[in-house]
């Protein structure tokens, strides 16, 4: 039964996360509000470990979901659920449409998604702050990262092992 | 056959060797596929690109998928896919399983605490990038409101939120061409 749960929700953020990157972060969020079987701290964990990790992010994220929803069948079930609909579409405009364009009317509906994903992003990453940051040291030490994140643009395995540093001398 | 193991190659390859996905195997893809095995050309490749960007799912996918089909049919789309997730699947579920062992161990949980703060500066970034790269005049700044009320107000689902303000793309961009 949680399977079938999973492949379901997973099947539906594949359908509805348009794009790359963080894009399913705010799904996974609704995830954490409507069942048990992550956290939304788990879930912070979880995009740390698909950022350092090979693979897309999106496939890492539905791979540790499911794991910690439902053990090794889960993670495979997830992750399964998550790029059928990418599999269907696909190759549904492969085979319809041998010169697919987007069109307008697909264009006008995409752009018009992008403020919305923004948002989205801005909401779950306000939420994730708040279980995140407790205290004022952990505001100090945000505003250090962020800057240098800014500044100095290295890939994100570095600042979060600098992050894992930082906590471990600080003992966070 | 050989067609088909050698996209599960391919990909797998690629998931193994390509950190975030999407545009980050792009050149990857390109050495692979265009300048080595002459398989496609760069224009076809981003026009695979084009279109993975502006269909459901997570580019990474669509744009395996994609080639896949070209390639081999329904069956190189699933073994491209499948080859894609392969290495995410096993990475990240060994990772998953030995985390749960060790969860509760002083250091760890120091060290996770600062990388949490990390994710959230990562984002917070992120959030930067996207928003000059997508937000571009008044429609796109009132779309985006209109989102932000919608999930702080009647804390809608991310999936309606899509719907609805896709719907109101189509609804202003049919108003703005009368």
């Amino acid at each position: 039964m949680i399977y079938l749960l999973l492949f379901f929700e997973f099947f539906k953020i594949g359908l509805f996360a348009i794009g790359g990157g963080l894009v399913t972060v705010p799904f996974l969020f609704d995830l954490t509000e409507k069942y048990t079987w992550f956290t939304a701290k788990e879930l912070t964990d979880m995009i740390a470990i698909s950022e350092s990790t090979p693979g897309p992010i999106g496939v890492n994220m539905a791979t540790y979901a499911g794991v910690n929803a439902a053990g090794i069948g889960g993670g495979i079930i997830a992750t399964l659920g998550l790029v059928t609909p990418s599999v269907i579409v696909i190759i549904m405009i492969a085979k319809l449409m041998s010169q697919y364009q987007c069109n307008r009317r697909v264009n006008t509906v995409l752009e018009g998604i992008r403020p919305a994903v923004v948002a989205l992003i801005v909401f779950a990453g306000l939420e994730l702050a708040k279980v995140t940051m407790t205290d004022l040291l952990h505001g100090i030490i945000f505003a250090i990262l962020f800057a240098s994140i800014r500044f100095y643009k290295k890939s994100p395995v570095f600042y979060l092992g600098l992050a894992a540093v930082t906590g471990i001398v600080l003992k966070l | 056959m050989q067609t088909l193991k050698d996209l599960f190659v391919l990909f797998f390859k690629i998931g193994l060797f390509t950190f975030g996905g999407g545009y980050a195997m792009l050149p990857l893809l390109k050495d692979e596929l265009v300048s080595r095995k002459r398989l496609l050309t760069e224009d076809e490749l981003l026009d695979m690109y084009a279109i993975g960007q502006c269909t459901p799912g997570i580019i990474a996918i669509n744009v395996a998928t994609f080639i896949g089909y070209r390639r081999a049919g329904v069956g190189g789309a699933v073994a491209a896919t499948l080859g894609m997730i392969f290495p995410s699947l096993i990475i990240i579920t060994l990772i998953a399983m030995i985390l749960k062992q060790y969860m509760y161990n002083r250091y760890l949980t120091y060290a996770f605490a600062g990388v949490r703060i990390g994710v959230v500066a990562l984002i917070a970034s992120v959030v930067i990038d996207l928003w000059q790269s997508n937000i571009r005049g008044y429609t796109d700044g009132a779309l985006f409101v209109l989102a932000l009320l919608l999930l702080g107000l009647f804390s809608l689902s991310a999936v309606w939120i899509v719907i609805i303000s896709a719907a109101a793309a189509l609804i202003i961009g049919e108003c703005a061409k009368k």
